[in-house]
């Protein structure tokens, strides 16, 4: 129990998806200039990463290892994750409409989200089992909208300041980033 | 200037990928932490670059255009697997240093942006070309961040002892953090000296800034507008 706990937790602060990983880079600069907007992105995270997490741990325990095929997983899990978005927008769409109201447009960004991608990866790498995948795709996506929101509460002030012109547009986004990452560091007196 | 020199100076100075497109942030700052890592993630995905946009470019005839990015991915995805493989084979201990990095060159929004916006439209000569000077650029970038975090935070250059002892190296330079804070200030000096960059597609674009997410970009935000 005290181990799945801590799977989360390393997935969501410890090691941060985007400050300490450096996945979803694209969406975390891109998106967050809008409050709404990320909160929006980071839902649509949570859901697919988790989904994709627990498929892709399915897969390759009853797939590709029982077949030999380790290998290939890098081929499967990008086609299976594709795939998976797409089927969970048009399962949202018929079933759900407010949530893919919600997310709607979100969802087909996050097929080249690297940090979903790199999640599946780095479960197989650990060797978690199903139910460890799935905490450990929630904790990330947690972290990743965490971080994606913070920055955009950090962002929507940044806009009424008045900045040295070079630092204006990404570098000071990137500086916001790099305090939020050291903050972060923080955490990582939190692995007992 | 001849077309293929030109598409080499196109990829190393004035469209370079990682400077002035602000393209595959994610491989830039992760493994800049020693300039040695720049340099070989940097090879690696070039080698992964020249073989997608030569494979795209023979079979532009032959992809239908509906299914396109698909059957791009799964061409990606393969020639990674066998860069991977070749690493991990090879080179251990760069295996061991880039770790995920390396299959996740199949995400790098550099590769798919070559195929979509240029591979699918040149023959194999010109997109190899291309794929050299675009892979090139790329690797002198991250080789340029690398060096100038491996010097800070370590002291180092490639390895070897450049400061003096007497000077203390800035450890946060090396760690997570400083990769932000070293691309931050990279394109700040560029700004500084008047180079155009497209950052602002970096931080204002709905996602990433790979033609293929800009495609959705556009529809979502008429979408927001309606």
């Amino acid at each position: 129990m005290k181990s799945l706990i801590l799977i989360m937790i390393s997935g969501a602060l410890i090691n941060n998806v985007v400050l300490n990983q450096f996945l979803g880079i694209c969406s975390f600069l891109g998106v967050s200039k809008q409050m709404k907007a990320s909160a929006s992105l980071g839902g649509a995270v949570i859901f697919v990463m988790t989904i994709a997490s627990a498929v892709a741990s399915l897969l390759y325990d009853f797939v590709l290892k029982p077949l030999d095929l380790d290998y290939m997983k890098t081929i499967v899990f990008i086609l299976v994750i594709a795939a998976l978005v797409q089927i969970v927008e048009m399962f949202l769409k018929k079933t759900a409409p407010a949530i893919h109201k919600a997310l709607g447009i979100y969802l087909p960004l996050i097929t080249t989200n690297c940090a979903v991608l790199g999640v599946a990866l780095t479960n197989v790498q650990n060797s978690y089992n199903f139910l460890e995948s799935v905490l450990a795709g929630f904790g990330t996506a947690l972290g990743f909208t965490l971080a994606i929101v913070l920055l955009a509460g950090i962002r929507s002030r940044i806009n009424e300041e008045d900045l040295p012109r070079p630092l204006r547009g990404a570098p000071i986004v990137m500086i916001s980033a790099t305090l939020m990452s050291i903050a972060f560091m923080g955490f990582a007196g939190l692995s007992f | 200037m001849n077309k293929y020199v030109e598409r080499l100076y196109n990829g190393i100075i004035k469209e370079n990928p990682t400077l002035i497109l602000m393209l595959g942030m994610c491989p830039t700052l992760a493994v800049s932490v020693r300039a040695m890592n720049g340099i070989g993630m940097g090879l690696s995905t070039t080698a992964v670059l020249i073989l997608s946009n030569l494979v795209i470019s023979l079979l532009r005839k032959v992809i239908p255009d509906d299914v396109r990015l698909p059957a791009y991915i799964v061409i990606v995805a393969s020639l990674v697997t066998v860069t991977e493989l070749l690493i991990e084979a090879y080179l251990p201990a760069l295996y061991e240093a880039l770790g995920i990095y390396i299959p996740l060159i199949v995400v790098n929004c550099i590769i798919l942006g070559r195929a979509e916006a240029y591979a699918n439209k040149h023959n194999p000569a010109l997109a190899v070309m291309d794929g050299i000077g675009m892979g090139l650029g790329f690797t002198i970038a991250l080789t340029i961040a690398g060096l100038l975090r491996e010097l800070l935070g370590n002291g180092t250059a490639f390895g070897v002892q450049v400061l003096p002892d007497s000077v203390e190296p800035i450890g946060i330079f090396v760690q997570p953090p400083g990769a932000f804070l070293v691309i931050a200030f990279i394109i700040a000096v560029m700004n500084a000296i008047g180079i155009k960059t497209r950052q602002k597609q970096l931080v204002e674009s709905c996602d990433g800034n790979c033609s293929m997410c800009s495609t959705i970009c556009d529809k979502a935000g008429k979408e927001e507008k309606a």
